[in-house]
């Protein structure tokens, strides 16, 4: 076998950037939406469905730019419900289970403080549509940033099990949180056509952002320069992945040929 | 002014139709009664979810996950919204969700059976939410103001929630044959326990006589029944799918479908706690309690301490 080395084009990046964004949201929303009936209390599970919500619509929105980048004619759901592990390029942090409340909680802080800082950089790029939606999501990240922070707080700084349970979910979580900053050819290119963000130059105002937080909170803010874990955006999941994709797509590909729209 | 006296007057305002609000006289049994219902009510919402949130994760496609994910969002929203309108009873929402936990108190047993195939959720919105519109309707006009006005509100979503299931049902009934007979196979199972929701004969009835005399209810088990098979038979027709009663006919006299007899003990075998769902649906909902006990408790202590340093600051 051998692995040479292909050129992307720019619309073959933008649909692997668009798409990448996507699946983060897709499968964020779809472990938040697990919380649905199940909450520790009735208000927060209005919240973490309407955290999922967002998510989700997010990804819809994404996925459809991208099926009209690729221009072949695909549906949004095709790419949803179409492709295997291998081809879904979300961040491993997204796809590990819900865990307990605090994990969910920690998750979406890290996640959400992330998308901030990305979301105001893609509000600029360099094409109406996309610059547009990012625009309009980031009004809903700040509302996640805003919802997680004061629950990473609450718990943190609560009681000393709701403080132990936030530090050891930070602590798990932790490794995973490197590939948020992950860049390569795909980037690289976007960049330069000013559609893709150096996620580089806001890295220490996101570090920043965490560290505060989490002093505020009296939880201890683990090593950043810990090993980080690797793989998702090659498609090299955890082995989670796989069983929320057989979940999510059996229905679909049980009946390839009927409608549900 | 003596009880009988202020029993007279309570009467008289129901009778003009002026809505009872908190503050108002009432009497203890009046007040038990809503307390019972409203909170029901509530519970209902809740647990609720449970089944349509079965299919969230395995929706067929984003829209329908949107519809689905937004829909149950609702229900919790009326839950709170209804918990909050019992309140003003002057009970709490943890005193009734301790009696719902305790299996003191009842929710509909509706959900008490399970969701088995994506068209079960599309049914529960056409069958389940369109029973339940024609009894909320009602009780939008019922003598509690609180009661009444949580009622108008959570009708309107309620309407929409209906009319995806009907969309959903109807795109169904006319596509695969797969997908045909999914949806008359969940039509078949939701139809006879639908009926059920609107509770015994009226001469089994005990609390209904009370509750339309004080103006809670202004319709009878019976005759909330006849407007939904009434209803639903024609949506029925409208889009190929039969509804599973050999009895149904249209009775040109009346104006009305006559229908075939209930089946009362499932009705009652599920009410006392031995329907397919009932032990799963309240382990969940105290699991989800248990579960989150650290995080309720988490969030007072934090309060508590925020107050503490708010008056040390000033």
């Amino acid at each position: 076998m051998s692995t040479k080395t292909k050129t992307l084009t720019k619309q073959e990046a933008f649909f692997e950037y668009l798409v990448r964004l996507a699946d983060d949201r897709l499968i964020l929303g779809h472990r938040l939406s697990e919380w649905c009936g199940h909450g520790p209390i009735l208000e927060e599970d209005i919240a973490l469905a309407n955290v999922a919500l967002d998510n989700i619509g997010h990804a819809a929105s994404l996925y459809e730019y991208a099926a009209e980048v690729e221009g072949e004619d695909r549906h949004r759901d095709d790419i949803v419900y179409f492709r295997n592990d291998p081809e879904y390029k979300n961040l491993k942090m997204v796809e590990l289970p819900k865990g307990d409340f605090g994990f969910t909680i920690a998750r979406q802080f890290l996640f959400s403080a992330f998308s901030f800082f990305l979301y105001q950089g893609l509000a600029k790029a360099d094409d109406e549509q996309f610059s547009g939606m990012a625009e309009k999501h980031l009004k809903e990240i700040k509302y996640h940033l805003r919802h997680s922070r004061e629950w990473v707080l609450r718990l943190g700084d609560g009681t000393d099990e709701s403080h132990q349970r936030m530090q050891d979910a930070f602590d798990g979580i932790w490794t995973f949180t490197g590939e948020l900053f992950y860049m390569d050819e795909v980037d690289e290119l976007l960049i330069d056509e000013g559609l893709g963000i150096d996620t580089s130059v806001f890295r220490e105002d996101w570090k920043n952002l965490v560290t505060d937080v989490l002093e505020e909170a009296t939880v201890t803010v683990p090593d950043f320069d810990q090993y980080m874990a690797e793989g998702g955006r090659k498609g090299l999941h955890t082995e989670h992945l796989g069983h929320l994709l057989a979940e999510m797509q059996h229905l679909r590909r049980s009946y390839p040929d009927a409608v549900w729209e | 002014m003596d009880e009988q006296e202020k029993q007279q007057e309570f009467q008289e305002k129901i009778d003009s139709g002026i809505t009872i609000e908190p503050k108002d006289w009432m009497p203890e049994r009046y007040r038990s009664q809503l307390i019972r219902m409203m909170s029901q009510h509530a519970h209902s919402e809740v647990v609720g979810m449970l089944p349509e949130g079965n299919w969230i994760t395995r929706a067929p496609s984003l829209r329908r996950k949107m519809i689905l994910l937004s829909k149950v969002q609702d229900e919790a929203g009326h839950g709170l919204y209804l918990y909050s309108a019992t309140e003003t009873l002057g009970t709490t929402r943890e005193k009734v969700i301790d009696d719902l936990l305790e299996g003191k108190a009842k929710y509909s047993s509706i959900f008490n059976y399970p969701t088995l195939t994506w068209a079960d959720v599309m049914v529960i919105g056409w069958l389940v939410d369109g029973a339940a519109i024609i009894n909320q309707t009602m009780l939008a006009r019922s003598s509690y103001g609180p009661y009444s006005r949580a009622m108008v509100r959570i009708c309107k979503e309620e309407s929409f929630h209906k009319k995806q299931g009907y969309e959903m049902v109807a795109t169904m009934a006319q596509g695969t044959p797969e997908q045909q007979e999914m949806v008359q196979d969940a039509v078949n199972r939701w139809w006879w326990p639908t009926m059920m929701m609107f509770g015994p004969h009226d001469d089994d009835s005990p609390n209904s006589a009370e509750l339309i005399k004080w103006g809670v209810k202004s319709k009878t088990n019976d005759e909330l029944r006849q407007s939904f098979v009434d209803r639903h038979v024609e949506e029925a027709k409208a889009v190929g799918i039969e509804i599973p009663d050999p009895e149904l006919e249209f009775n040109e006299e009346t104006g009305h479908y006559d229908f075939g007899e209930i089946d009362w003990d499932e009705f009652w075998n599920v009410v006392k706690g031995n329907g397919p769902m009932n032990r799963e649906r309240m382990k969940a909902k105290r699991e989800a309690h248990e579960n989150g006990e650290w995080v309720r408790e988490a969030a007072e202590e934090y309060a508590r301490k925020q107050k503490l340093s708010k008056e040390k600051a000033s």
